[in-house]
């Protein structure tokens, strides 16, 4: 190429650009190629990310229908509280990883707060009963949150918890944030599947959400089991609500309500019980979102969350992982 | 002093008057059967004894302390264990796993050994430990509420239709299990609509119609008791 283009005269110039223009376009289809890949890595890694949260969400919801059959609407708003406890530590010049471990910890007795007063006395009411009350104490949260702290978004102090400059890994271009969610997502998630699968608490979380009568005559004490279930579905909760603030700076009271509801999709998704479900759907609804939004459908991403929801529902109510829907005796 | 000294209870469903002022006893190392028709009241008793219903008046002792009001799990922590009717294994969790939870109330050091006892006495339990609990046959899954039961280490084991839904030659395997545990000295309070069988392994038996003792007796006086051979074992 090089003895090419050193030629000189008018054949010279012909001569160079039948011989550069091939390697040329080799070189932008193969950057172009390149650009593609990078682009296709960046979104499924912006997917990952989106859909980690949506996964520890969404366990929450899918451990405690497993085990007490409600649909708690109020977990969401959970999340809301934990955004706001951190951003509001930190402001007050508490060190944030205290303030993170404190939102965290407000998320858990929260949850385990109002599954002492608002669900525990309908436990042998009937279930819609239950899912009212769930609602309510969804709305009570972010209208408390609305009179406390106003309507309008505040910014989330995101750079003090996850620095927000971004790695290059192989040229492409990763946020720090979007890193530390993933990794701390899927660890979470490593523990939860320990605890349920191996520890005897965890056993006895499966025992009682298979039949509640039967793990009380093995002496389990399904009061104590359904709190813990609420305050391990909180503690992801909590997780998912920092990591969720970081990747989205800024809290407002009805933050958790669009999360909350895309979560339990995952859920219903993944089939509404089923721990390993819930985390397939959260990851398949991340990448769903931005899947839509990256071939430039940007407004259709809740609708499509949404139209995923009566999908499943019309075509496998019982979601990819959960099992028949069967009536406890 | 008995063993379970059930005294004057009274069971409600809502308005349904269940079980009518019964009151019966077991004593140490006796088996004792309950029998009658369907709907006479023979699984509200053991529910009622193990804290899953509640008595309107009476009371329940066991081992000398009242467990009138005592909620369900510390009953089972006290030494009395029920194998609910119906079986009422946790399908999705391995057979080892639903023994672990049979274990429950004792200390985690104790599961090894008790589930080597369990698999001596049911060694088909033991080829199957791996297999999720659902996929078991049902005389299997009689076998594996019973190893669970009896992972707690049960002062007093509460059998409610071990027979149940079984063929007759896995009853027989049943029962010779029932005879078995009673012979290395458990106290067995026994629900069966099955007559024959259940006063055949009984010390004594108690016989209930509607919510109500009719009759008792020692088990082979009660199999040759001629209204009970009418109303129960067929002529």
């Amino acid at each position: 190429m090089g003895a090419a283009i050193r030629e000189k005269g008018d054949s010279g110039t012909h001569r160079v650009s039948i011989c550069v223009s091939p390697c040329i376009h080799l070189y932008y289809k193969y950057r172009k190629g390149r650009i593609y890949l990078m682009l296709i890595v960046s979104q499924l890694i912006n997917g990952l990310q989106l859909g980690s949260i949506y996964a520890l969400v969404a366990l929450g919801y899918s451990m405690v229908y497993g085990i007490i059959m409600l649909l708690n609407f109020a977990h969401g708003d959970i999340i809301m509280v934990g955004g706001y406890v951190a951003m509001l530590t930190i402001a007050a010049g508490v060190n944030p990883i205290f303030a993170v471990v404190l939102a965290i910890a407000a998320c858990m007795i929260l949850a385990v707060v109002i599954e002492k007063v608002a669900y525990t006395p309908l436990r042998s009411s009937p279930r819609i009963s239950l899912l009212i009350t769930a609602i309510g104490v969804s709305f009570l949260l972010e209208n408390l949150a609305q009179n406390i702290f106003g309507a309008n978004a505040q910014p989330f102090p995101n750079n003090k918890i996850i620095k927000t400059s971004s790695l290059n890994i192989g040229g492409v271009q990763i946020g720090v944030t979007a890193i530390v969610t993933i990794v701390v997502s899927v660890i979470s998630m490593v523990l939860l599947t320990f605890l349920v699968q191996k520890t005897k608490r965890g056993k006895a979380m499966r025992a009682v959400s298979e039949d509640m009568g039967a793990a009380q005559l093995m002496g389990i004490n399904v009061n104590n089991t359904i709190t813990f279930t609420f305050a391990v579905g909180s503690l992801l909760a909590g997780i998912g609500s920092i990591l969720y603030c970081c990747t989205y700076p800024q809290v407002s009271p009805t933050m958790g309500s669009m999360l909350g509801l895309k979560a339990f999709v995952a859920a219903v998704l993944g089939g509404i019980g089923s721990i390993p479900g819930a985390m397939i759907g959260g990851f398949a609804i991340g990448l769903a979102e931005v899947l839509v939004r990256a071939v430039g459908l940007s407004d259709w991403t809740d609708g499509v969350v949404f139209a995923i929801l009566i999908v499943v529902l019309l075509l496998r109510p019982t979601g990819l992982l959960g099992r028949p829907m069967t009536e406890k005796v | 002093m008995s063993m379970l000294e059930v005294k004057n209870i009274n069971v409600y469903y809502g308005s349904i008057h269940a079980i009518k002022d019964i009151s019966f006893s077991v004593e140490q190392g006796e088996v004792v059967a309950l029998i009658g028709a369907n709907g006479a009241g023979k699984s509200t008793i053991l529910k009622t004894i193990s804290g899953l219903l509640r008595t309107k008046t009476g009371s329940i002792s066991f081992q000398n302390q009242s467990i009138t009001t005592t909620i369900p799990h510390k009953i089972v922590a006290q030494g009395l264990a029920h194998v609910p009717e119906g079986r009422r294994i946790f399908a999705q969790m391995s057979v080892e796993e639903n023994l672990e939870m049979g274990a429950y109330t004792r200390s985690n050091s104790e599961i090894a050994p008790g589930l080597e006892r369990v698999y001596e006495r049911f060694p088909r339990l033991k080829e199957r430990r791996r297999q999720t609990a659902g996929t078991l046959s049902g005389d299997e899954q009689q076998m594996l509420a019973m190893g669970r039961a009896l992972m707690s280490r049960p002062t007093l084991l509460m059998l409610d239709e071990p027979s149940m839904g079984l063929a007759p030659i896995l009853v027989e395997e049943i029962f010779d299990i029932i005879r078995e545990l009673h012979k290395d000295g458990t106290t067995i309070l026994l629900v069966e609509q099955n007559a024959q069988m259940a006063l055949s392994v009984a010390d004594r038996g108690y016989v209930l119609e509607t919510g109500k003792i009719v009759l008792s007796g020692g088990g082979i006086q009660l199999l040759q008791d001629d209204a009970v051979r009418k109303a129960y074992l067929g002529g």
